[in-house]
């Protein structure tokens, strides 16, 4: 495992549950540095916990890295990258639709996901993994609504 | 000492193992001096020199011994036992002061050099193989103090992990009867699959002892609303009202409670956004408002 606790920039394998309490508490604290507010950071850390939490399940483990960002403008944030070896989404569409999933879980996992982040890009393909990439911004509104697919 | 009559039987020709054996206990006292001042002594003995000579006087005697087993290289070896206790509380030492793994070993494996170079100091007469066997046979002693001592500081790690981990059950949920027909759990932490299948046993069974109407599920402590604590509990929430009793969900913060909307989950339940509200809404349901008393009435008598 690279990066300490309290560290931005890091790297945290998930494998097993533990590892996702460890993400949740690696992402507030991560977020709670880069300037967050109480809000945002519940929002990331809940999206976290979702994404994490399928890279697990569906994905069979792989890892999370997460590194501080800034934009143009001077405003800072943070993205997370979670990454698995796992099968793969063959549809996307579907896969990010509210209230569908292949295992038992509600299904709101990846949407829900994308709803409390601010940018939100998924890379997957039959047999060769997945990788979603998620960005928040520190004192930025919410995405209005109309982005929303 | 055995090592000492193994030593004297082969005088003429010993073996380098019963040579080292020899040496360790012959010079077990300079031994322990030149350790005492290497950087792993300092730090952990700081309160007097004449501990940390002490200490290394042990050591030395379990490497004797050990060498004069003839197992320089068994971990388990018994010449340890006396010594595991000191060497995991020394590893420990360094561990809290922020050490990592990597280098409280090669603080241990500094303890070699001085070792070494007493040994062939003290080896003036003898054929350089020879010299260098008994060098390599020391340095293979000194490789499996390490290996001890790394293995106690993780077998103590471990002990403390376990130990954690019973302690956190513990802590699991208590049911509170706060009053004739409600209870509550205040959940806290991380509400995974185990905990709560622990919690909805418990509950279950004390709404049952306690012919509770209604039942609080307190999230204050839970840090975290994601999809899955949201179905762990509806689930509880279900299985309540196949009971019979009515289920009040409270302590949303007002940042979970944006998340939740968010997030798209649906909680058909009551909520409420503090434990006091829901204990209002139970006691309002069964009957047994809480009034103010007529104004004036209440003053202290």
């Amino acid at each position: 495992m690279s990066g300490t606790a309290a560290g931005v920039d890091a790297r945290l394998p998930i494998r097993s549950d533990l590892d996702l309490v460890w993400v949740r508490q690696h992402v507030r604290q991560a977020a709670a540095a880069v300037g967050f507010g109480l809000v945002e950071q519940t929002k990331l850390v809940t999206a976290a916990s979702e994404l994490a939490r399928n890279t697990l399940v569906y994905g069979g483990g792989g890892e999370v890295a997460t590194e501080r960002v800034q934009d143009g403008r001077g405003t800072h944030g943070l993205r997370l990258t979670f990454t698995d070896r796992g099968p793969g989404i063959p549809d996307l569409e579907q896969a990010l639709s509210d209230g569908y999933t292949s295992g038992d879980g509600l299904g709101l996992g990846l949407g829900g996901a994308r709803r409390l982040v601010h940018e939100f890009a998924i890379d997957s393909a039959p047999g060769s993994g997945t990788t979603v990439t998620v960005t928040s911004w520190a004192d930025r509104p919410p995405r209005p609504r109309e982005e929303l697919r | 000492m055995p090592e000492h009559d193994t030593a004297a039987r082969n005088a003429q020709n010993p073996t380098p193992t019963e040579e080292v054996g020899a040496f360790l206990s012959r010079r077990r006292e300079q031994i322990a001096q030149r350790w005492a001042d290497e950087p792993l002594f300092r730090a952990v003995f700081t309160v007097s020199r004449d501990e940390a000579v002490e200490a290394g006087r042990a050591i030395a005697d379990a490497l004797a011994q050990v060498a004069g087993s003839g197992r320089v290289e068994d971990t388990d070896g018994s010449g340890f036992t006396p010594v595991r206790e000191q060497l995991a509380m020394t590893a420990a030492s360094r561990a809290r002061a922020g050490l990592t793994t990597a280098q409280i070993s090669r603080e241990v494996d500094a303890l070699r050099v001085p070792a070494v170079d007493l040994l062939v100091a003290d080896l003036p007469q003898a054929s350089s193989e020879h010299v260098r066997e008994c060098a390599t046979t020391l340095t293979a002693l000194m490789g499996t103090l390490r290996l001890v001592v790394m293995e106690t500081s993780l077998t103590e790690g471990q002990a403390l992990i376990d130990r954690q981990q019973v302690q956190l059950l513990e802590v699991a949920t208590p049911v509170i009867r706060l009053w004739d027909g409600i209870v509550a759990v205040p959940l806290i932490g991380t509400l995974d699959s185990a905990r709560s299948q622990v919690v909805m046993e418990t509950l279950l069974e004390s709404v049952v002892d306690q012919q509770a109407r209604f039942a609080i599920l307190d999230i204050t402590g839970v840090p975290t609303v994601d999809s899955l604590v949201a179905q762990h509990l509806m689930k509880t929430v279900a299985a309540v009202r196949l009971m019979g009793a009515e289920c009040v969900v409270s302590g949303i913060r007002p940042a979970i409670a944006q998340t939740i909307v968010h997030l798209g989950l649906d909680l058909p339940v009551v909520t409420r956004s503090s434990l006091a509200d829901a204990l209002a809404y139970a006691l309002h349901r069964l009957g047994a408002d809480i009034v103010s008393v007529t104004p004036g009435g209440a003053g202290p008598r």
